[in-house]
């Protein structure tokens, strides 16, 4: 490696804290338009449901269980069951699974 | 002892909680990027410093291949800049959520806390969010993510491979507790959810579009998705009650 490792992390470590920061920083008034702020509203669900599916599918060795693990999670979210245990019993399931496959 | 300071408490506990299910699945998902690193030739202390510092996975995978082939600085300021430009929108949708009583300096230190999965979680709290709440995931999930890089590299290939496989999965089942039970109570939620995931299907088997970066991906799909949406379901006027709250100066 001719480049200093620690260089590299610093060039990192800058550019991403200053993407995180500055819109909270600089965006310090609620914003009063209606268009952005129901964009807004609804940024969080869109993000996290596309960075979900179908990445959850190949994130373990086997693409069955993972998809198997996915419906089960869906299911008992859909129940309201807490975050804890649908993420545990997602993990369980996947587990359990790929044991027989 | 003032109510505000037990209200902090109860924030600062709640969200060292509520972090557990995200500090599994990080200690899963750095363990394999520190094997990641490990295969490429970073050593421990540095990747250890990495993921301190950074907290990103995605950005702390692309970087460890680039690094290893020896990319330049600009280049990978570039490539971070692309990969996580998401957590831009993410802040901006926590500025709207954010307490106002609390002053700027917690902006700055929250600021280190703004990952996929501690974002999920905070803006999932009913009302606004004190900062505190914030700091008790970051306590919890910042060292899990950093330790598991460190084991990863130290370890290596310990832990039984099934195990690892099977913790990949927590951080998803964590993200659809947070969006499914409002879309369960809201058709344009669950509507936007479900058109969400085919997009993102689709954007990985179309030709070349399949070739997009991650991130860039979460980026296009959430702005078009998110703005079409702004744009024919707007959200109900607030109530003028608040108004006048908050001008302390």
């Amino acid at each position: 490696m001719k480049h200093n490792i620690y260089l590299y992390i610093l060039v990192m470590a800058a550019v991403t804290y200053l993407i995180r920061v500055l819109p909270l920083t600089l965006i310090k008034k609620e914003i009063k338009n209606k268009t952005v702020r129901s964009f807004l509203f609804y940024v969080p669900y869109v993000t996290l449901a596309v960075m979900t599916f179908p990445a959850i599918l190949t994130a373990s060795n086997s693409m069955v269980a993972a998809g198997i693990g996915f419906v089960v999670a869906l299911i008992l979210a859909w129940r309201r069951t807490s975050m804890f245990v649908v993420s545990l019993v997602s993990c369980a399931i996947v587990y359990i699974l790929e044991l027989f496959m | 002892m003032s109510g505000a300071e037990n209200i902090n408490r109860k924030n600062y506990c709640d969200g060292m909680r509520d972090a557990i299910p995200i500090a599994l699945g990080y200690l899963a998902v750095a363990f394999t990027l520190g094997i990641a690193a490990r295969n490429a030739g970073v050593h421990a202390l540095p990747a250890t410093i990495m993921s301190l510092t950074n907290t990103t996975s995605a950005g702390e995978f692309a970087a460890i291949t680039a690094i290893a082939g020896g990319v330049g600085y600009a280049e990978l300021a570039l490539m971070q800049l692309v990969i996580n430009l998401r957590y831009m929108l993410m802040s901006c949708a926590l500025t709207q959520k954010l307490d106002p009583k609390f002053s700027i300096i917690h902006r700055f230190f929250i600021g280190f806390g703004v990952t996929d999965e501690i974002f999920g979680i905070s803006v999932a709290r009913k009302g606004k969010l004190n900062p505190c709440y914030m700091y008790g995931a970051m306590s919890i999930a910042i060292p899990a993510w950093t330790i598991g890089t460190c084991l990863g590299v130290v370890l290596g290939n310990v832990l039984p491979g099934g195990v690892v496989s099977a913790l990949s999965v927590a951080l998803y089942g964590m993200f659809l507790a947070i969006i499914i039970p409002p879309a369960r109570d809201n058709k344009v939620i669950r509507g936007l959810v479900i058109i969400a995931m085919a997009a993102s299907f689709l954007f990985t088997k179309i030709p070349v579009i399949k070739n997009i970066s991650s991130g860039m991906k979460v980026i296009i799909l959430t702005v078009v998705i998110s703005g079409v949406a702004a744009v024919l379901f707007p959200l109900p006027d607030e109530e003028k009650e608040e108004e006048e709250a908050n001008h302390e100066a």
